[in-house]
């Protein structure tokens, strides 16, 4: 087997690098090719320079800040539902051996399904509003979570809990000292991915039925057929999703070094 | 106790059984909430659902619709898993295809698809292609990134066996890399079905002639909550057989690698 993942050296990078740049540039040129020449409809694909345009007077106009600040809220409400509900049945779920055969292939059944199919039924029930979006960010984000912490503290070393217990340990002190420590980075490995879903999750609940929000501004965009502001937005949207995802990589890696030297 | 009780009260705890109690107790719960909420235009109980379910299967637009949404999932599916098993293994067994793709493919992962949707229906148009296309969209990526992982955490001993017993290339991809390729791609494979479930599913959602979509619509604008309630249960039934298959094939093929290679 060829030794793939090494770090490269020196003409390997300039290789590399090179072929990546190249391929970039041969895409940007290949969009403003087909836009200039018009084999595509401006209509459908907007040229490159409107969409930069677009996108810099977007950021200039500064009224995409209440709509952030709809998707924004509705992101930490359904993550901050998602999480208390998944963790706490988490936790109760992995108590007795019986509750876990029970409960962990229901949770994992019911996750293979796209909770978007659900998302008709809520916006039926809860309207065009927030609500709807804050049920479908927390439905999604739940099993993840839930699953995770049920894998977590379930799988804590028999030995580690029994030690404990004959040290003399009371069921308060177990939880703090043994139990959560152990299950800690699966617990945060499925906040993570809850959290990203939701982010997810949410932005496609709002391109298809909502009256405010980041995915809203998009759709808008679409239906009035500015195409080029709507690729703005889009782009605003993918920066988002990068800085979102950097965030909360980092913050996993932050919280698991603290424990690391506490422990 | 008598030892009939015994085994009795034993059967019943096994978990399958609890399974479907808890079930059935969900069940009437959402039943009771219904009837106690009372308001058909807006939520419906389990009964009338089931009900419903009747109704609404025999409409041969609907099957139709059905039938329709299940082949884009799979031809999506086949086709995220046969290219994300090729890709994966170019890119995972040279060197420079992996460095210069592999962050991409990561970063394209994380991004919402939702994204290039306006370019995948430019390209598409209204019809099976759009929902194919963003179907394997969200179903290559899970099944690349673990085809490349599978292929890096090659085990050293066994592959430097196999090159001393004098192995062909074909011979290792049969007997060493596949093998241990087997269990990190069925999860992988799982991850691709949830993702071209979600993207053939949020596809028909967005652009509907005939379609699920259309009928999910049209159940919600005429509050018929009932038949909108019947139809979801029916691609969440869709859904989880899916699954299942899956979990299935897994068991019979890592069976069969881990017998392959003993203890190893």
């Amino acid at each position: 087997m060829p030794d793939v993942a090494s770090p490269l050296r020196g003409r390997e990078k300039i290789a590399v690098r090179c072929t990546q740049v190249a391929l970039a540039v041969g895409l940007l040129a290949a969009w403003h090719y087909a836009t200039a020449t018009k084999t595509v409809s401006s209509l459908m694909l907007p040229p490159p320079q409107d969409v930069v345009l677009q996108f810099i007077g977007i950021l200039r106009a500064g009224t995409f800040w209440s709509d952030l600040a709809v998707t924004f809220q509705e992101i930490i409400v359904s993550f901050l539902i998602a999480a208390i509900a998944g963790v706490a049945l988490g936790f109760a779920a992995s108590r007795r051996r019986l509750d876990v055969q029970v409960f962990e292939p229901l949770l994992a059944a019911l996750y293979a399904i796209p909770i978007i199919v659900i998302y008709p039924l809520y916006v039926l029930f809860f309207g065009l509003g927030p609500n709807s979006k804050i049920a479908l960010g927390a439905t999604t984000a739940f099993f993840p979570i839930a699953l995770n912490t049920i894998t977590g503290f379930a799988g804590v070393p028999r030995r580690l809990l029994d030690a404990s217990r004959v040290m003399g340990a009371s069921h308060w002190k177990m939880l703090r000292h043994v139990l959560i420590p152990a299950a800690f980075p699966l617990i945060v490995a499925g906040l993570r991915i809850g959290l990203i879903l939701a982010f997810l999750s949410i932005i496609g609940g709002e391109m298809l039925a909502s009256y405010r929000g980041i995915g809203r501004l998009i759709i808008d965009q679409a239906e009035a057929m500015n195409s080029a502001r709507m690729y703005g937005y889009i782009v605003f949207l993918l920066i988002l999703s990068l800085v979102l995802n950097a965030l909360v990589f980092a913050a996993e890696s932050w919280v698991s070094g603290r424990r690391r030297h506490r422990a | 106790m008598t030892d009939r009780k015994h085994v009795v009260m034993a059967t019943f705890r096994r978990p399958g059984w609890l399974r479907l109690y808890y079930v059935l107790l969900f069940l009437l719960f959402w039943e009771v909430a219904a009837r106690l909420y009372n308001d058909p235009l807006f939520f419906s109980p389990p009964s009338e659902a089931a009900l419903a379910l009747v109704t609404i299967l025999s409409d041969g637009g609907v099957r139709h619709a059905l039938a329709q949404a299940l082949l884009e999932i799979v031809v999506a599916f086949l086709l995220s898993a046969a290219l994300g098993i090729a890709l994966g293994l170019l890119i995972g067994l040279s060197r420079f295809a992996y460095h210069t793709f592999f962050k991409l493919i990561l970063i394209l992962y994380g991004i919402p698809k939702i994204t290039i949707f306006p370019l995948i229906l430019l390209y598409f148009g209204i019809g099976a292609g759009t929902k194919i296309a963003f179907g394997f969209a969200h179903g290559v990526f899970p099944i690349l990134e673990a085809v490349i992982a599978g292929v890096q955490s090659q085990d050293a001993g066994l592959v430097k066996a196999a090159n001393a017993m004098g192995a062909k290339r074909r011979h290792f991809f049969r007997w060493v890399i596949f093998p241990q390729l087997v269990p990190g791609l069925f999860t992988g494979m799982r991850l691709g079905m949830v993702g071209v479930l979600l993207g053939v599913i949020l596809a028909e959602l967005y652009v509907s002639y005939f379609g699920i979509g259309y009928y999910t619509t049209r159940f919600s604008q005429n509050f018929e909550p009932a038949k909108l309630f019947a139809l979801v249960g029916i691609l969440a039934a869709m859904a989880i057989a899916l699954n299942e298959t899956l979990r299935r094939l897994e068991i019979h093929f890592t069976r069969w690698s881990v017998s392959t290679l003993g203890s190893a």
